[in-house]
């Protein structure tokens, strides 16, 4: 936010400043290593949406000629400009991961501008070219379809036809998971019904828990959710002796009975991308999406609760997905008040546009957005 | 501990026959207490960091690098601290008065909201009319927030510290209902928001510094809340009333009066961090105003001892530690938790040093009195 005249020539100094300091700051990093750095939201071992990022750092930690500098926990305020900008000038970082959401503007941007040089790749799918630096970019994967495939394994495992979803914020992204989780239930069985919670913040253990226990007492036996740490809600629903899908990340660990299977990210595949590229001197792409055909999600190994035709139906399904264009909102579509939000003959594969303003819970789920 | 802070911080107040010095010891003491107890802190910390195999000498190098040791770094520091200026005050003021008020969190929010839904029909006009504007209504959103606890302890005998901490989890909700609501910017999708304020509106940063004005208004805040607690008469009622509320109600005190308005001071100072983080750094009212300001100013006043003019040390203080936090996980390998593990064990000694004072004999007033 520089605009008065005096911040000009100060930045300017900033610059020849920050120019000398990172020069002298990447010495103690190999000269030729490549020095990335991850910025987390919550906990690197949320077994959850941190997780899945620090995995794949961890991947790339082992590959030649990186080195990784990770920073767990940092808010969506100012501290993550501050964090970038302490990568940048004490560690030599060149090319950055800051992972959360709210990153991206002002913080990232701001940090864009400032250090030209520097690459910053967000995650979240906020790039427009028109609009944004080409030293920025964002990746994202279309983990939708992966809730879709945890529907139909819950609509096997479920004997009272009762579904539950645990889920944060009533945002598009959120949306897109529960309604595409209750549609890929109702796919194998019309009557199944999923009831959503929304716990209106991205981590917050205690409501997770009771939402968990509260949807048992309905006489749910299947719960998934999207939460950014899904470890109390897969715990809760072992303890409870009912099913989960797990999402994020692989949380078969902590339900070993009840797990079905997961939509997992598997970022691995856009960063090992991004540093070939780095490495080859190649430009970065920046803007870059996916989903299961190009392996930027993952399905968890399926759970002992899975029965043979609910594998055979999750594995047909999948390889039907993995031919592309498949559609899991396809009208006729009606909202769960009866009003139509998908005309008849209409069809939105995952990557349309259309679904990124969703702001509707489908027919079969109960709940409410507002 | 009320009683004793409010003895133990007024050297002015006492004063003692032909002993000259004992101004000046006791500004020592005041001084010594704390820093003994740091050091304990630390050592007691090298400790958990030997059985962890860390080497101390390291981390206290890369705290100091990471804090303090070079521009950058310390420019870091004072951002962080800026906002805890504030809402260590909004834990100070009342505490002067031995209210223990811990809800602050939901004053900076709230505080940031009003500001930001007042500037919006303004944007166009002046820049300095939209401050003004927004300094007047997030101090007076923070200060009817947390003087709305004043009240209920004032006039219902409500406990202070459970009422400021009940509206604090009601406060967050009305603003996210709010945010999410009827102030939503509509192309806000995933992460809810007002509408901005615009770029012409952002409060620039302090020139020759990478900070945002948040640190002089902070100092600044910090400097007259002190001079109204020890140079006033009204700051004098105040500190009779924190140190026995009976005695003051015997001697006519408004009592009561005074007791909102310390709460709706200390409010209207986290309700203008709120407006200050809205104006310098997001420029809308999102979730990111909820970034534990709030909870932070807590300890930093007890650390403090509720005196404004230590809070600014000891805001620096938790400032660096969280500068240096970042390097600490990124060169050692430390998870995050660890500077939380260090700061409570700054607290935890720096409270129990409390019990130093008066302990030692040349610290106390001598001679014939």
């Amino acid at each position: 936010m520089h605009r008065h005249p005096v911040v000009s020539r100060r930045t300017v100094l900033g610059g020849l400043g920050a120019a000398a300091v990172t020069g002298l700051a990447a010495q103690p990093a190999q000269a030729k290593d490549l020095v990335i750095g991850f910025i987390y939201v919550g906990p690197k071992d949320d077994y959850g949406y941190n997780q899945a990022h620090a995995e794949a750092a961890a991947m790339l930690k082992k590959m030649p000629g990186v080195k990784i500098v990770e920073e767990e926990k940092v808010p969506e305020t100012d501290d993550v400009s501050k964090t970038m900008e302490s990568m940048i000038k004490l560690d030599g970082a060149t090319l950055l991961f800051p992972t959360s959401f709210g990153y991206f503007d002002p913080y990232m941007l701001k940090m864009a501008a400032k250090y030209k040089d520097i690459q910053f790749r967000h995650c979240g799918g906020l790039w427009q070219k028109d609009k944004h630096p080409m030293n920025t970019g964002s990746y994202f994967g279309y983990i939708g379809m992966g809730q879709y495939l945890n529907g139909i394994a819950a609509a096997h495992a479920t004997k009272s036809k009762k579904l539950g979803f645990i889920a944060a914020k009533p945002i598009p992204q959120v949306l897109i998971n529960v309604n595409s989780f209750a549609l890929g239930a109702r796919s194998v069985d019309p009557t199944i019904t999923t009831t959503v919670i929304f716990t209106g913040e991205w981590s917050m253990p205690v409501k997770e828990a009771e939402a968990s226990n509260s949807l048992a007492d309905q006489g749910i036996d299947v719960i998934t959710c999207h939460v950014d740490g899904p470890k109390v809600i897969m715990e809760t629903a072992e303890r409870r002796g009912i099913f989960a899908c797990g999402y994020h990340a692989n949380q078969a660990k902590l339900a070993p009975k009840g797990y079905l299977t997961g939509a997992e990210w598997n970022w691995i595949t856009v960063y090992k991308q991004f540093l070939a590229d780095e490495q080859g001197n190649k430009p970065l792409p920046n803007f870059v999406r996916g989903g299961l055909a190009e392996n930027f999600i993952k399905m968890s190994p399926y759970g002992p609760g899975l029965n043979d035709a609910g594998r055979k139906n999750v594995d047909s399904v999948k390889a039907e997905i993995m031919k592309g264009g498949f559609a899991v909102f396809k009208g006729p579509l009606k909202d769960n008040k009866g009003n139509t939000v998908i005309a008849a003959g209409k069809a939105f594969p995952e990557t349309a546009v259309e679904l990124e303003s969703q702001n509707y819970l489908v027919e079969g789920v109960n709940g409410a957005i507002a | 501990m009320s009683e004793a802070t409010a003895i133990a911080a007024t050297p002015a107040v006492r004063q003692v026959g032909g002993d000259r010095t004992y101004k000046w010891r006791h500004l020592l003491e005041a001084l010594l207490a704390p820093l003994i107890a740091l050091l304990a802190a630390v050592a007691l910390f090298s400790v958990f960091l030997l059985t962890l195999g860390q080497s101390p000498a390291d981390f206290l190098d890369l705290v100091w690098r990471g804090a303090f040791g070079s521009w950058f770094s310390l420019q870091n520091t004072l951002q962080r601290a800026a906002p805890l200026l504030l809402t260590a005050l909004c834990v100070a003021l009342p505490g002067q008065l031995g209210l223990v008020i811990i809800g602050g969190e939901a004053a900076v929010v709230l505080g940031g909201l009003a500001a930001t839904v007042v500037a919006l029909p303004l944007i166009h006009t002046n820049p300095l009319l939209v401050w003004t504007v927004m300094a007047i209504a997030g101090a007076a959103m923070g200060g009817a927030w947390i003087g709305l606890t004043g009240y209920l302890r004032a006039r219902l005998g409500v406990n202070e510290t459970i009422a400021s901490l009940v509206l604090a989890y009601i406060g967050m909700a009305i603003f996210n209902h709010l945010v999410e609501g009827i102030f939503r910017d509509p192309a806000s999708l995933n992460k809810p928001s007002t509408y901005g304020i615009g770029d012409d509106n952002m409060l620039g940063t302090v020139p020759w510094l990478d900070v945002h004005p948040g640190i002089p208004v902070g100092v600044l805040a910090c400097v007259l809340c002190w001079v109204l607690i020890y140079r006033t008469g009204i700051g004098f009622a105040g500190r009779v009333t924190g140190g026995n509320i009976r005695a003051a109600q015997l001697q006519g005190l408004p009592v009561a009066r005074l007791i909102i308005l310390a709460s709706a001071l200390g409010g209207a100072c986290a309700g203008l961090a709120g407006t200050i983080e809205v104006a310098a750094e997001l420029g809308r009212a999102n979730a990111s105003l909820a970034a534990g300001y709030g909870y932070t100013g807590i300890l930093i006043a007890f650390l403090a001892r509720f005196n404004p003019l230590a809070i600014m040390p000891m805001a620096v203080l938790l400032g660096g530690l969280g500068a240096a936090g970042g390097l600490l996980q990124r060169r050692m390998g430390l998870p995050d938790a660890t500077v939380q593990v260090l700061q409570g064990m700054i607290f935890v000694s720096i409270l129990a040093s409390d019990t130093l004072y008066g302990r030692i004999r040349w610290f106390q007033p001598r001679g014939d009195t």
